[in-house]
């Protein structure tokens, strides 16, 4: 008793497929980093100037948002359809304020998931103008109207906004996703020390926050529901790379990783990094991987 | 019926350590929460863990500072316990991977916070909280725990004795929310309820929407006394807009606050000569809301943080997490510009009456982090105390309810020993209201424990999911009537207007009136959605209701004590008055009534006496 949604393009599924050589160095990666900044930058100016223009034209404007809506369970709501919804602006209001706001007053049935409001539990990626995005940290004033919000594209949808997220959760628990030292230190009160570099270099792949907006974006992700998937293979990076775990487990890490299903049907088309609401270069973690485990395998020739 | 030896109901910090110390007990335990464990709250956790780890720190003194910033309002054995468990739970979340923020030679690193006397906050970056949460829950999934995500559980299954204390929880009711199915959960050890704080009782909050305080409400209607509930945290730095937390660590690193004149208030206006920006959270939340009252404020309504004098590198390296918050939603630059800040509900400090080994007066019922009261933060907790509190009691809770001896527990609970009766006088009658029309109040606030009756475990648990179906039933058969948020809105908008930092008699006698009004048209909630699955309309309904009796608990502590102690500020009652306050506010739900009593509180630790001093800042 549930659908799929109508398959939208992406922005990111109209980007050029670029090959990354396998011993590339970074250097690409971090230029694209920086153009996105200064992308970023550019955006948030572009934002004040609109702000700026709006509270010209008073505050009592709305903004219009065509919501996708389907329950399985309820007459007339059986067919999947868009919902028109106008609510009024306040500066700062986000796509999820929208939504909150469409719900309390208009519509209660309006459901979907949320609940820290402030980029962190993860719970309300959607498809935003075509393009997946945390409700939360997405400020109305930066999209075009009407603004139309949709569950995330390649997952079941259970109603509403809300997708079945069981594919996800069972692809982070598929890399055996939890610490395990070779041995701890002795003494319970004794650290297992790492290196200040080393926790650098884990850092960003800490950060994921499970929305699922990678693997919603992922075209091979939703070519074939073996495939691991970015958020997957970045959560496997987080271990593999910490040096307080031992060369054998990084092996059987690398192990899962080369697998049919593993680093290998990655096409390197960004598309991940670009939607990662957290910045993460996922893109570049499983290039990173790809080449760890060539590195691996020849020491076996 | 589902049934284990532990049922933890909630899956942030405190319940997760709970589940993995019942499994290491050989115990089998299922999780059941509304959110999927990593959506819980505990990932917003910002600042730090403390723990005293390094030479020249030691357990002593960080029990010293905690119950000095407690106003001498925790309890002795509570809080020693919290600080001698620390180091070496703190240790074990390292021994299990989780990427702390390192010093030079490799160890973990520590900051100074609020309140304490040595640097021995640990922390990574200013994401503290989302990477114990998940090293957690990857602890988790190792250990093949069992969880039942998105499932709410919406009531206990305790048994009716007519004194709390003879009660015995066998286990709860969950609602699936994906499905709409109603199951009992029967625990033959324990139920521990782990489900964090009641933040959406005020409007203006750094909680997380899904914090409604479910837990409190529960074990409050179930008999369990909710202890120093009027004790509720605001935090000095929320984004105005949002309630988004700023970190402590912010000003931990060196922080300055500013008003609108560019002057350093904190030491400008002699609200904390000694401490400046690090004093203690109520101190600056007031110091900040003077400011703002005075007319010197920004906007009429914030101050200014500003942190730009600190460098990007180390930004970048300790505070990178505030970057993005203050940009994402405020639109600043925090590298280029002061953040606007205001305070903004945090945390409560109360909560349902445990002893430190998690364990409340009914059998079988248990409660550990934000949700219970042991209690360790008195009338106002310290930066960094927040996180060691899930972990050591998540633990203690979860291995004493499968079976582990942790010795007896010092702190009584349920109105046994010593205890007074209290009285308040109220502008109108708090508690349950008669139900309409003389029917049966299935919806409103019914008391409990009424008809569960005795027998074993698994008929109280039937018995309680035929009554929680009737209540759902109604709610989802009327058609017409008032909705939940309009409700919800109401009060959380009196809250924050009249029990807020501030708070005066009159207004808290306006507040309980606006939520005996509430109380009225609740009467009359009714789900619009028809629908079973996922019907966020219903959940958020049954959530409301938590709301309101938390609210109400809130207020009710808050008029009772008249003097100004921790984070409760009274307009009326300008001191400390320790002769008659040195004890705490504890409500009963009596047959649909609050009952008022007090409890002394224990300042006799192990070794030492802590004696009350005046806090000077």
């Amino acid at each position: 008793m549930s659908t799929q949604v109508p398959e939208t393009e992406t922005e990111t599924e109209t980007e050029a497929e670029t090959e990354v050589e396998h011993d590339e160095p970074l250097a690409p990666a971090q230029e694209e980093r920086m153009r996105k900044k200064a992308e970023a930058r550019a955006d948030r100016e572009e934002r004040a100037r609109r702000e700026a223009a709006e509270r010209a034209e008073g505050d009592d404007d709305t903004y219009h948002l065509k919501v996708f809506r389907f329950d399985p369970e309820v007459e007339g709501k059986q067919e999947p359809r868009f919902d028109d919804f106008h609510v009024p602006y306040e500066k700062g209001m986000t796509v999820l304020d929208a939504l909150i706001y469409a719900r309390d007053t208009f519509d209660s049935s309006l459901t979907f998931r949320h609940s820290c409001r402030q980029a962190i539990c993860g719970s309300d990626a959607l498809f935003v103008n075509g393009r997946q995005r945390l409700g939360c940290k997405t400020q109305l004033s930066d999209l075009d109207q009407p603004v139309r919000v949709e569950p995330l594209p390649h997952a079941e949808v259970e109603k509403d906004l809300v997708v079945d997220m069981d594919h996800f959760y069972d692809q982070m628990e598929a890399v055996e996703p939890y610490f395990d030292a070779d041995e701890l230190p002795d003494g319970e009160l004794e650290e297992q020390r790492q290196t200040r570099e080393n926790r650098e270099k884990v850092k960003m792949s800490t950060r994921c926050i499970w929305c699922g907006a990678c693997m919603s974006s992922c075209n091979i992700a939703a070519g074939t529901n073996e495939y691991l998937g970015p958020a997957a293979i970045n959560k496997a990076y987080r271990f593999a790379m910490d040096e307080r775990e031992g060369e054998d487990r990084k092996q059987h890490r690398l192990n899962i990783l080369e697998q049919e299903n593993g680093v290998w049907r990655c096409q390197t088309q960004f598309s991940c990094t670009e939607v990662c609401p957290k910045d993460i270069p996922l893109t570049e973690h499983i290039q990173e991987l790809k080449r760890e485990a060539v590195k691996s395998n020849l020491k076996f020739w | 019926m589902y049934e284990h030896d532990v049922i933890v109901v909630g899956a942030g910090g405190a319940g997760l350590r709970a589940a993995i110390a019942a499994q290491e007990e050989g115990a089998d335990v299922a999780i059941v929460s509304k959110l999927h464990p990593v959506r819980s709250h505990t990932g917003a956790a910002e600042g730090g863990i403390n723990a005293a780890l390094r030479e020249g720190d030691s357990w002593e003194d960080h029990a010293y500072d905690t119950m000095k910033g407690s106003d001498y309002l925790g309890d002795a054995p509570a809080i020693e316990t919290l600080c001698k468990d620390s180091p070496k739970e703190v240790i074990q979340l390292e021994h299990w991977g989780m990427a702390f923020s390192r010093e030079e030679d490799g160890r973990v690193s520590q900051r100074p916070f609020g309140g304490l006397s040595f640097p021995r906050t640990t922390y990574a970056g200013a994401e503290t909280g989302h990477q114990l949460l998940h090293t957690m829950y990857e602890q988790l999934v190792k250990r093949g725990i069992t969880v039942y995500d998105e499932w709410y559980v919406s009531d206990l299954a305790v048994t009716d004795e007519e004194r709390p204390e003879d009660r015995t929880c066998h286990g709860v009711v969950a609602y699936d929310i994906q499905s709409g199915e109603l199951s009992g959960f029967r625990a033959t050890d324990g139920v521990i309820l782990a489900t964090g704080g009641p933040g959406q009782v005020f409007d203006h909050t750094t909680n997380a929407v899904s914090n409604t305080g479910d837990g409190v409400a529960m074990a409050y209607r179930a008999g369990v006394p909710i202890e120093d509930m009027e004790f509720i945290q605001f935090h000095p730095t929320s984004l105005p807009s949002t309630g988004v937390l700023i970190s402590e660590g912010v000003r931990g690193e060196g922080g300055i606050l500013y008003n609108s004149e560019g002057e350093r208030f904190m030491f400008e206006y002699g609200y904390a000569s000694n401490d400046g920006e690090l004093a203690s959270r109520d101190v600056v939340a007031r110091a900040e809301l003077s400011e703002v009252g005075e007319g010197r404020g920004i906007d009429d309504e914030y101050v200014h943080l500003d942190m730009r004098h600190l460098g990007e590198e180390r930004i970048l390296d300790r505070l990178e997490n505030i970057l993005h918050l203050a940009k994402d939603f405020e639109g600043v630059d925090g590298l280029e510009e002061p953040m606007p800040v205001k305070p903004g509900q945090h945390y409560a400090m109360g909560g349902i009456e445990t002893d430190e080994n998690g364990e409340t007066c009914v059998g079988g019922l248990y409660a550990a982090g934000e949700c219970a009261c042991a209690s360790v933060h008195g009338s106002n907790r310290l930066g960094g105390n927040a996180l060691p509190e899930l972990i050591v009691f998540g633990k203690r809770a979860g291995a004493h309810a499968a079976g582990k001896d942790l010795g007896t527990a010092e702190i009584e609970t349920g109105q046994r020993g010593e205890y007074e009766l209290g009285e308040v006088d109220t502008p109108v009658q708090p508690g349950e209201v008669e139900p309409a029309g003389g029917e049966g109040d299935a919806v409103a606030d019914g008391g409990v424990a009424a008809e569960t009756g005795s027998g074993d475990g698994h008929d109280i648990v039937e018995r309680a999911v035929t009554r929680e179906r009737e209540r759902v039933q109604s709610l989802m058969e009327k058609d017409d009537g008032v909705q939940h948020a309009e409700i919800r809105s109401d009060v959380q908008e009196s809250m924050t207007e009249h029990v807020n930092v501030f708070r005066e008699e009159e207004g808290l006698k306006r507040a309980l009136e606006d939520i005996a009004e509430a109380r009225e048209r609740y009467r009359d909630v009714f789900v619009k959605d028809p629908s079973r699955t996922f019907n966020t309309d219903l959940i958020q309904t049954l959530e409301t209701r938590n709301i309101l009796d938390l609210a109400e608990a809130i207020t009710l502590g808050a008029l009772a004590r008249d003097e100004f102690r921790g984070a409760h500020w009274r307009k009326e009652h300008q001191e400390r008055r320790d002769e008659e306050w040195l004890k705490h506010t504890m409500l009963s739900w009596n047959d649909g009534t609050p009952e008022l009593w007090y409890r002394p509180v224990i300042l006799e630790g192990e070794d030492k006496e802590y004696e009350p001093k005046i806090r000077s800042y």
